[in-house]
């Protein structure tokens, strides 16, 4: 309990820092464009309009757009626009932060007293003077009452800012969920709501404050929220340098190996921080691009996604090419093999399989129409599944995604007859489940491969501190450390089925 | 240097809207000093007419002066300031005391320390001093308005203005209101033009009656020149009804 809730105090400035910001950029544009709408109908048609829009995309997807917006923006203007991270949580959340301030703002224009404002022009006021001495204070309360919609939903949906590499509460409720750690789970949603309220009373005393026309208690609540702000500024300094960032997918066996990786940098004197949960397709480009120094990826994604290839030659020519093609299209190094591989393999249920006589994705075939797929969230999309499709003419009665860990309980409880399981993963032995061979060789090879960003190519010292461990961890083993974090009782932290394995690799 | 009382002179004034005339050609010209009523039903012009001289309405055709210049001729806001404007809905701003509304002129003439000015503005429309640290929505109607005319005085504006200004009151409140705007405009020398749909209150206040039907001056009298049927038939129309009113009240009397 006090390890999962051990991480909130730095993730909770992260994500506080992440929101406020949000919530500040998301002011500057609504505050100066809620007046500019309330002044002219079209241009307040056109914001509100756009506003709304923003808000039907789910939070999850407008994180993710960012991503190849930034990504093309950086290449049109020569690079240097970070497309990870903080900027694009931060732009994604500010527009999300839009809606309820300009709405707000508007209608409170659109209502005030008209007599107040004949009185206001008749007593010669200018538009300025207007604006400030009259419909700003008079606006201000349901104002107010819309930066705390925005600064709750800002908060709340900063959590999903961690699937696009940027450290907030989501890191512990991403990282929970893969591996069913729920008190993790809990202690970033404890957090993240903690946080919402903390903020919305802040708010809701500066907004009664200001209703009430006391000035001590508006200044007073949103100052301390300030105070917050910067104790959470403290630690968030730019990391010194030399610090080594270190990135990890969204599953177990990522976070272990993170921090194998982890604690061999620190043996060797580095500062190391992690960038954990990044998407599959983020991942590399984070790496490419410096946002992440080194990180473990499996050849066969490279070799299909990346490089678009579809043939399937053996596993060392895959291993080469993607070396070959990483040096040379993006300076990455890929500095060697893990020992293992974690392939998509297709699983059954062991009893059913036997008792349907299917052993290879052939004997699957004629039998799939009758049969219920479940897959990880992005296996369906990805081209190893159209290579299998075409290889063996597969197609299930029906086919859905779940997060890796509800896979394998929609396999054990029925809801599933067949999943593309992870080779090394240790829920394959405990849950006796049976892998199917592909006689065909339509999957390719998914050598654990250990890649390094650009900067660190010529790096002697960081590559020495990490070579001791290319071929040094087999699949046995890393299926144990797994399963250690899998299992549904007596579980262990990445942390320490990373500490495991090492101390199986020193021996 | 004080302002001056000035003539407002309209120079056949029309304001046009897409579905009807507002004003009609008006020519007309107001001597500095007088208290004029202009009368009429709703509808009339009466309101659109009195917003063309401190520019909360623009003419479509034709020109207001004051003291022979162009009210165009200057920016409306600085017009304004120099005119005092008093309307039905009062329109004090609800955030601010008492004492706050009526400084407002004041504060945008860039003057503080306004709290003495404030309690003889009070003083004069006859409230006690201790209102001013008040908030707007703790007075009564009539103190409201009264308040309203404060804040209007505020920086010694020579001409008034006023809309309706009683219009939204009780009868008790609303003589004596009218008395004090009428002893504030002669003490102060204001040239003031008074909009109602009352022709009793106008009789009774002003020094010329002026009657507008469907956005034309249709009469043009003393109130003494009225009720001796001097004033044409859309203004004995008019002021048949306080007439037979008064007759009914002197019989009951007897």
């Amino acid at each position: 309990m006090t390890a999962a809730f051990s991480r909130v105090p730095e993730l909770l400035a992260q994500h506080l820092l992440l929101a406020f910001a949000a919530l500040l950029l998301g002011l500057v544009v609504s505050l100066p464009l809620a007046v500019f709408s309330a002044r002219n109908k079209t241009v307040g048609r056109i914001a509100l309009g756009f506003a709304s829009l923003v808000q039907t995309i789910p939070s999850l997807a407008l994180l993710a757009l960012f991503y190849p917006i930034l990504l093309s923006l950086s290449t049109l203007v020569g690079g240097g626009i970070p497309a990870l991270g903080f900027l694009p949580s931060l732009l994604a959340l500010s527009l999300y932060a839009l809606l309820p301030i300009l709405r707000n703002g508007v209608t409170g224009l659109a209502n005030l007293d008209p007599a107040v404002i004949e009185a206001a022009d008749g007593m010669g006021m200018t538009k300025t003077q207007k604006l400030w001495l009259v419909e700003a204070p008079l606006v201000a309360p349901v104002l107010m009452a819309g930066i705390r919609t925005a600064a709750v939903w800002t908060i709340g949906a900063a959590t999903l800012s961690t699937t696009v590499g940027q450290p907030s509460l989501g890191d512990l409720i991403f990282a929970g969920l893969q591996t069913q750690n729920w008190t993790l789970v809990l202690a970033g949603c404890i957090a993240a709501a903690g946080l919402a309220l903390a903020v919305d009373a802040l708010l809701g005393l500066a907004e009664y404050g200001i209703a009430q026309r006391r000035r001590g208690l508006v200044w007073g609540s949103l100052g301390v929220l300030l105070a917050g702000v910067l104790v959470a500024l403290a630690p968030a300094w730019p990391a010194p340098r030399g610090t080594v960032t270190i990135g990890a997918k969204g599953f177990s066996e990522q976070y272990i190996l993170a921090r194998v990786i982890g604690h061999r940098l620190e043996a060797a004197g580095y500062k190391v921080r992690y960038r954990e949960g990044l998407g599959s397709a983020v991942a590399f480009s984070a790496l490419a691009s410096g946002d992440v120094d080194v990180y473990v990826d499996y050849s066969g994604t490279i070799w299909t996604n990346q490089m678009k290839r579809s043939d399937v030659p053996p596993r060392q020519a895959i291993v080469d090419g993607v070396a070959e093609w990483a040096r040379q299209a993006h300076g990455v190094t890929l500095l060697g093999s893990l020992g293992f591989e974690n392939a998509y393999a297709f699983a059954m249920r062991g009893a059913d399989a036997k008792r349907r006589g299917i052993r290879s994705i052939a004997d699957l075939a004629p039998v799939a129409p009758t049969l219920n797929f479940a897959t990880d969230v992005e296996f369906l999309e990805r081209s190893e599944w159209a290579a299998v499709k075409r290889a063996y003419g597969l197609s299930f009665k029906s086919a859905h995604p779940y997060q890796p860990t509800f896979m394998y309980r929609a396999l054990s409880s029925g809801t599933a007859d067949v999943i593309p399981a992870f080779s090394s993963d240790g829920r394959i032995a405990a849950d006796h489940l049976t892998v199917l061979s592909d006689p065909r060789g339509a999957i390719p090879g998914y050598d654990a491969i250990l890649l390094l960003a650009p900067r660190r190519a010529d790096d002697i010292r960081f590559q020495a501190a990490l070579r001791p461990l290319i071929g040094a961890i087999p699949v046995e083993k890393m299926r144990e450390a797994n399963y250690l974090v899998d299992r549904d009782t007596d579980k262990k932290s990445p942390d320490e089925a990373a500490r495991w394995l090492e101390r199986g690799l020193a021996r | 240097m004080p302002e001056q009382s000035r003539n407002v002179t309209f120079n056949n004034v029309s304001k046009l809207y897409a579905t009807a005339t507002a004003v009609d050609g008006v020519s007309l010209e107001i001597a500095g000093g007088s208290f004029v009523a202009l009368v009429g039903a709703s509808g009339s012009g009466k309101s659109t007419l009195l917003k063309m001289v401190n520019r909360l309405i623009e003419p479509s055709a034709g020109e207001v002066r004051i003291g022979g210049e162009p009210v165009r001729d200057e920016p409306a806001h600085l017009l304004r300031r120099r005119i005092g404007y008093v309307f039905q809905n009062i329109g004090l701003f609800p955030h601010m005391t008492v004492g706050e509304n009526v400084a407002i002129g004041l504060r945008l003439a860039g003057e503080k320390h306004n709290d003495a000015r404030v309690a003889e503005l009070l003083r004069l429309v006859e409230l006690p001093g201790d209102i001013a640290k008040r908030m707007p929505d703790a007075l009564s109607g009539g103190q409201r308005q009264r308040v309203g005319v404060a804040r209007a005085l505020a920086t010694g504006p020579k001409l008034m203005l006023m809309d309706e200004a009683f219009g939204a009151l009780d009868p008790v409140t609303r003589d004596g209101l009218g008395k004090a705007i009428r002893a504030l405009h002669d003490k102060m020398g204001l040239t003031t033009i008074l909009v109602t749909h009352d022709m009793a209150e106008a009789l009774l206040l002003a020094d010329r009656v002026l009657v507008m039907e469907r956005g034309r001056i249709v009469g043009d009298a003393t109130p003494r020149e009225l009720l001796a049927g001097k004033g044409g038939a859309a203004a004995d129309a008019l002021v048949a009804v306080p007439r037979e009113q008064a007759h009914r009240l002197a019989e009951l009397e007897k």
